[in-house]
């Protein structure tokens, strides 16, 4: 392959996990180095061009819809906006599926858990007003606005959720995002539904059991802090518990 | 594996224990400047309410924070679950509050 890219044509040493739910194993492909790569582009070249068979997901490409996330070289990366100068190590780049979510094919996970858990946490709203009611104003400086202002920017990528060390050793905890989504809700003056979202975080599997290691705040593609999100939760919970409310 | 409850018995655990701590490690290091051996220690404890209320409360304490904390560790590192992470921690507690009554006993009574 090497020699069919030219002699003077820069190759990276990609070894892409496949596999499925019963197991897998490396693959190694040899892939051009261009300029401005990203590993969505590296992964999209293989299937082009080696093997059309490889399974992955994405949509946007361009760091919107959080569909791309993979493991890349042992971090959760969003793929479309990660390039490999940057992530290369020892000119190789190791891709595998997320971590914490079941395999479907290769680098496509089962998102059903991860999104059933935001069901679980409660972050759906719930309209406390109906549409003959006049629009709620929320001052852009409120306090609770102001709580979940980088909060509510989560693209649900799963950087997070396969960051966390605790969803992997308790696979029932809620996990970051879906708390990270609680936590907006609980801020939500319109939302009608506090005391049931308060208790359904406060469960054996909700934001108390966080360790605060704070992965999820470091891989974060955009730069949300759901560490303080949950720490959020875990006071609000407190307070609640304390005076009778949950 | 730990609730909103179990969340506030080890904090507000590890809130009380804090300040025990501090004045044990203050005391016993003020105590024994001059030297000191175990008679004079229990000639000073015994019978004094402060002392046993104070170490009372402190092997309260240290047995639903470590109780509390061992569950965790069991849940996450162990992977127990169930009934059998419940018995271990109440084992534990219980286990510690035992054996530490008995050493504030022995120490005021």
């Amino acid at each position: 392959m090497a020699r069919r890219l030219g002699l003077h044509q820069e190759v990276l040493q990609v070894n892409v996990w496949r596999g499925n739910a019963s197991g897998g194993k490396h693959c190694h492909y040899e892939v051009p180095s261009l300029e401005s790569q990203t590993i969505l582009d590296v992964v999209t070249w293989i299937q082009r061009n080696l093997d059309p068979k490889l399974s992955y997901r994405f949509a946007c490409r361009v760091g919107m819809c959080g569909t791309c996330a993979m493991m890349v070289n042992g971090k959760p990366r969003w793929t479309c906006r990660t390039h490999v100068r940057k992530v290369l190590d020892n000119n190789t780049l190791t891709i595998e599926p997320l971590r914490n979510l079941p395999v479907i094919k290769d680098l496509a996970c089962d998102m059903s858990e991860f999104f059933d858990k935001w069901d679980r946490a409660q972050g759906r709203f719930h309209p406390s007003k109906t549409r003959s009611d006049d629009v709620v104003r929320i001052p852009p400086t409120s306090v609770h606005r102001t709580q979940v202002d980088a909060a509510i920017e989560c693209i649900n990528c799963a950087i997070c959720y396969a960051a966390c060390d605790v969803v992997q050793w308790n696979p029932d905890y809620l996990g970051p995002a879906a708390l990270n989504r609680a936590w907006t809700l609980v801020n939500d003056v319109r939302d009608n539904n506090q005391t049931v979202r308060l208790r359904a975080v406060s469960s054996d599997a909700g934001c108390h059991n966080c360790h605060s290691h704070q992965s999820c705040t470091t891989y974060c593609p955009n730069e949300i802090n759901p560490t303080a999100s949950i720490a959020g939760l875990k006071r609000a919970t407190a307070k609640a518990t304390l005076s009778g409310k949950i | 594996m730990i609730g909103v409850r179990l969340y506030l018995a080890q904090r507000i655990s590890a809130m009380i224990m804090a300040p025990l701590v501090l004045i044990h490690l203050v005391t016993i290091i003020y105590a024994v400047q001059g030297g000191l051996d175990a008679a004079e220690i229990l000639s000073r404890t015994r019978g004094s309410v402060v002392w046993g209320a104070l170490y009372a409360l402190f092997v309260l304490t240290v047995s639903v924070h470590a109780a509390i904390g061992l569950r965790v560790v069991s849940h996450e590192w162990l992977k127990l679950r169930g009934t059998g992470l419940d018995v271990l921690t109440w084992v534990v507690g219980l286990g510690l509050m035992l054996l530490g009554g008995r050493a504030v006993v022995a120490v005021i009574m």
